[in-house]
């Protein structure tokens, strides 16, 4: 492909450098990692969802043997902090908002913070919290977005009226003028996804204590040097004064994409003089009190020509944020911006509005909004399909994103013929043709379909935010390096893909580049962290360059050593090779110790360097999904089921291949079977825990099949981009239109769950 | 971490019972599958404990002189599923614990701790009632037997006296002999799910196979405790098979069940679902046993 398979080590699917530890069980997490000596804290969630504290007694409490210290909504200070893992902005009109404190007194949501115990153990701490007595004040609920918009609505913020976060619009060309051409058909309709929660096998967790001067931080996040930058802001110290460490993640998804409860903690040990304080966070809680899903709802109106293509579009999506702000309008926003991408049109009206409620606080998860947009758009396309009686595949291959498709805004270029080479494997996969021919036009109670999705996404954040990475290298006596980045290994297999860059283009195997997988904000180089899909694409500068400064001091020190000049020199699989015969010199080896060693010229040879990223890559794909539906039981059961992905070129196959399974899990338990369920009237979360959050299992899963369409990314130094998020994203419209080609029911609401689907069959006269 | 006031482990079953008398306010405690999340959600946190976990006397499947299969309730879900005497007899009932949670509660939970607490959704309750099992309780005043459709008070409640452990169910030779079954599993997801509704039926076909001699129907989740219908039951019984028949019995079930409405699930959910499973699970029942029901 070019110079980046010189030593073979990009493009292959070598073993995780973590692997051994892992299954092993040495790999240490944050919980292996704290002192068996550390106080407990839990936290006391509000039992309403709107309202405020108007009393907290703790006598009870502090008087359980073992309790430590009881601190409430009414003893922390009012310093309000953004949460969301967005790279810091110095202008304050881009800046997140800042809406949380330690503990509240206002309450917002069923789960809200109003006070914490520390105690000598869990035991204790668990019950101090079920004696302390908390008088509230309580207001009327809002769950519904829309109903929270209308006048009269519950108003969660004051400075947010009709509790909208914001409002964004795009305008191109001219909608109303559009529709007014004869003949055109009208598809309406209505899009709605649940609240979903990220499910990572290992809780938040994080501890806190004075070291060295400094307030110390363990916490299982993805983004530690934000995580850094919000405890300063919410404690008031200099964010210098802060040290956050990551370990290995038991995955994040976005949820620890935010920064949860490490200010909490690092709070509660000052207030104990620096004392070690953990703060486990249970799974209940995580449902309800960490980060959800927001939960959309789309109205998406389309004008089509009888030949199959656009006159006009309009979208309307109303995003339910509720309580806090989080990463706000982002989400909305991301999926609103993918809505006139994905099928070019001139006429397109949209608005997005994310909206406060009281329900769980939605953040990032997995896809940030495209999952949701994709079901509407690719739901709705389906629709549109069938209106015009054009087949959904003959639809999709006519108006997707075309090749040489340029955005304007990001300056992003489908380069290739993506989407029509995505469709095209799927197709053949899953043997597309046939099937739809076969489903077509069943009767009988057990009926099979296929259905199709595409999906719109992009990699990192450039130009909507900073991207910036930095890596640090240091080379040891014996030729090997240590490398260090910003970017965080969360059990996607990052550091895997930046060992195999790092080999590459320093010019040395694998075997000697130790990638640091715990980031510490005191010595390693800044980075956002984990998020965006962007660790590879954005990392990979950041490597790359840093790489290739260090092998210019490496060669200049050859030269030293071997008199030839340095730019007749290469390095290559640890070895010093000159140019222009092939002579192989000396080894790399042999050059780190003479340099640490030598009398005469001893060098600790390190590079470091910072790339910013001013570019973006599309990274696209699609679904295709068989089903068979038992209509008297309600019930569908997935049998086939295909993702394709352009993700540029892969740097490890085998890890692209376990991203995609992951993803489509996700996206599979996102469409049949996942959502909170609340009590209307309380807003309480009646099923978080794992037992009836019905996450979906290997046991209702159907082989997953991942495939890739290897275009190489011509804007990255590796070939490469984001693959993260885009797995998730056209799970679900996909297995929607598969049951809508079996069935004739379009089912618009997620996840398709038995509940749903006997509502819908009883309505069309199937059951 | 739990939070456990005191443990007290039993060596015998008289000593579990003496354990239970000297500490009344204390939870028997066998795999913990339950009772453990219980004191973890709070419901018995400070909780004493007498575990009977060790009582090897109360594990095993075996058959008695008068071909009464005993099952020691301490028997683990998965020695069940593996036992031979349970395959050869009723094998359904091994087919009905082989889709509790997942493999490590099945190698952890035990079919008396599963009856014991009560619930509905056990997954082995409509097949014990459908076989029409009974329950042996042993207590400070000897050893008693019921139907298990009498150990069932309300939900969550079990006829279990002071002081009183279940030491085994047993199925009568007359509960089995000739009657094949069929458990269907209704939830969300094939795997970590507790039922929506489950069923279980057995039947009883005549020689020639034609005609339902006996036919019972248990469910779980289509009311407070696991039930019989008798109403279906009466409805087939002695019928030559048809899919008129079955649908007749199918139908007949709502005479029977009450299900209610809850956030997870509405009542006409499980009342469409509860006809769907009788008669499906009576169509395979009855092709376990030989027959087939021409349409």
């Amino acid at each position: 492909m070019n110079k980046a398979e010189a030593n073979g080590v990009i493009g292959k699917s070598v073993k995780r450098v973590d692997a051994f530890d892992k299954v092993t069980g040495r790999a240490k997490y944050t919980d292996d990692l704290c002192d068996r000596s550390a106080y407990v804290a839990k936290i006391l969630h509000s039992t309403i969802a709107n309202g405020r504290v108007l009393s907290i007694d703790c006598s009870e409490a502090e008087n359980v043997p073992g309790v430590v210290k009881i601190v409430t909504c009414f003893d922390v200070p009012k310093n309000y902090f953004p949460t969301a893992g967005h790279p810091w902005s110095t202008d304050p009109a881009h800046q997140d908002v800042s809406d949380r404190l330690l503990l509240t007194d206002r309450v917002r949501f069923y789960g809200d913070e109003v006070a914490a115990v520390v105690a000598e153990d869990e035991v204790a701490a668990a019950q101090a919290l079920r004696a302390i007595r908390v008088e509230y004040e309580e207001y009327p609920v809002v769950l519904d977005v829309q109903e929270a918009m209308k006048d009269g609505a519950p108003q969660l913020h004051e400075e947010y009226p009709n509790n909208i976060l914001k409002h964004t619009s795009i305008r191109n060309g001219n909608y109303e003028e559009a529709i007014q051409e004869p003949g055109l058909i009208k598809v309406e309709g209505w899009y709605d996804t649940p609240t979903v929660q990220h499910c990572h096998i290992e809780n938040f967790i994080c501890y806190a204590e004075e070291d060295a001067g400094k307030m110390k931080v363990v916490t299982s996040t993805q983004i530690p040097h934000i995580v850094r930058r919000v405890v300063g802001q919410a404690l008031g110290i200099p964010w210098g004064k802060v040290r956050v460490i990551k370990p290995y993640v038991g995955g994040g998804f976005g949820n620890k994409q935010d920064v949860l409860y490490e200010p909490l903690c690092a709070y509660l040990s000052i207030q104990l003089g620096g004392r070690l304080v953990k703060l486990d966070v249970s799974r209940e809680e995580t449902f309800v009190c960490n980060r959800v899903r927001h939960a959309i709802r789309s109205h998406i109106i389309s004008y089509v020509r009888p030949d199959g293509t656009f006159a006009a579009r309009k979208l309307e999506c109303f995003s339910n944020q509720g309580a806090y702000a989080s990463h706000g309008h982002s989400i909305a926003a991301k999926g609103m911006g993918a809505f006139p991408q994905l099928y070019p049109c001139p006429n397109v009206e949209a608005d997005a509005y994310t909206v406060f409620t009281n329900r769980p606080v939605a953040g990032a998860m997995r896809g940030y909004g495209i999952p949701q947009a994709m079901f509407a758009v690719e739901s709705h396309t389906d629709d549109v399909a069938r209106a015009i009686g054009m087949s959904p595949l003959a639809f999709r291959q006519k108006n997707l994103m075309p090749k040489g498709y340029v955005d304007h805004f990001s300056k992003n270029e489908l380069y290739q013929d993506t989407f029509q080479q995505c469709m095209e494997k799927g197709r053949c996969y899953i043997d597309y043709d046939r099937k739809v021919k076969e489903y077509a036009d069943q009767k009988g109670g057990i009926r099979r379909g296929i259905g199709l999705a595409a999906f719109w996404y992009n990699t990192a954040v450039w130009p909507i935010s900073l991207e910036t990475s930095a890596c640090r290298m240091v080379l040891n006596q014996d030729g090997s390096v240590q490398v260090q980045v910003g970017e965080t290994e969360i059990g996607q297999g990052a550091d895997t893909a930046f060992t195999q860059m790092a080999a590459d283009t320093l010019g040395v195997t694998m075997d000697k580049v130790y990638v640091l997988s715990s980031q510490d904000t005191d010595v390693t180089p800044f980075g956002t962290g984990a998020y965006a899909s962007r660790q590879t694409y954005t990392a990979g500068f950041a490597i790359h360059q840093t790489a290739l400064l260090l092998k210019e001091k490496i060669l200049n020190y050859a030269h030293e050593l071997t008199r030839m000049p340095a730019s007749i020199l290469e390095l290559e699989n640890g070895v010093i090779r000159r140019k222009s015969d092939g002579r192989e010199l000396l080894s790399l080896e042999e050059l780190a110790t003479e340099a640490i060693y030598s009398l005469t010229h001893s060098e600790h040879m390190t590079a470091e360097s910072t790339y910013q990223t001013k570019s973006n890559a599309y990274s696209f794909g699609c679904t295709i999904a068989e089903v068979e539906v038992d209509i008297p039981a309600c019930k569908v059961k997935l049998l086939d089921i295909v993702n394709v992905h352009d993700c540029g070129r892969l740097i490890n196959p085998s890890l692209a291949e376990a991203q995609v399974h992951g993803g489509m899990s996700m996206g599979i338990g996102f469409g049949l079977s996942e959502g909170l369920k609340f009590d209307e009237k309380t807003g309480k979360v009646l099923n978080n825990s794992l037992l009836d959050y019905k996450l979906s299992t290997c046991m209702d899963h159907p082989d997953l099949e991942g495939e890739f369409v290897e275009n190489y990314e011509p804007t990255s130094v590796y070939g490469t981009k984001g693959l993260g998020e885009p797995p998730v994203c056209s799970v679900a419209p996909a297995i929607r239109n598969a049951v809508l080609q079996a069935t004739g029911v379009a089912i618009d609401e997620l996840p398709l769950n038995p509940h749903k689907l006997f509502e819908r069959f009883q309505e069309n006269g199937l059951v | 971490m739990y939070d456990i006031k005191a443990l007290y482990e039993a060596e015998s079953v008289s000593h579990a019972i003496t354990l239970l008398k000297d500490h009344p306010q204390a939870q028997i405690i066998a795999g913990g599958s339950d009772v453990l999340v219980q004191i973890r959600e709070g419901r018995r946190a400070g909780a004493e404990l007498v575990s009977i976990y060790r009582l090897d006397e109360l594990r095993g499947v075996t058959m008695e002189e008068d071909g009464t299969i005993r099952i020691g309730s301490l028997t683990s879900f998965s020695h069940i599923t593996r036992d031979s005497i349970i395959q050869e007899y009723i094998n359904v009932l091994g087919e009905a614990v082989d889709m509790v949670g997942g493999p490590q509660i099945r190698n952890i939970g035990t079919i008396g701790g599963n009856t014991c607490n009560g619930v509905t959704s056990a997954d082995s309750a409509s097949t014990l009632h459908a076989w029409d099992a009974l329950v042996e309780l042993t207590g400070p005043e000897g050893v008693r037997i019921l139907p298990i459709s009498d150990f069932y008070i309300r939900a969550r409640k079990v006829d279990l006296r002071p002081a009183e452990l279940q030491t085994a169910i047993l199925i009568p030779k007359s509960s089995y002999e000739g009657y094949y079954g069929h458990y269907i599993k209704y939830a969300m997801r094939n795997a970590m799910d507790i039922a929506t509704l489950g069923c279980s039926v057995n039947v009883k076909l005549s020689e020639d196979k034609r005609i339902i001699e006996d036919v019972r129907i248990a469910f779980g989740v289509a009311g407070p405790v696991p039930m019989r219908a008798i109403h279906a039951e009466e409805i087939a019984k002695g019928k030559v098979i048809s899919g008129e028949v079955r649908d007749a019995f199918s139908r007949a079930v709502l005479e029977d069940i009450s299900p209610r409405d809850s956030w997870r699930a509405s009542k006409a959910f499980r009342e469409h679902i509860s006809q769907l499973l009788a008669g499906r699970a009576l169509t395979e029942a009855i092709l376990k046993a030989g027959g087939e029901i021409h349409e």
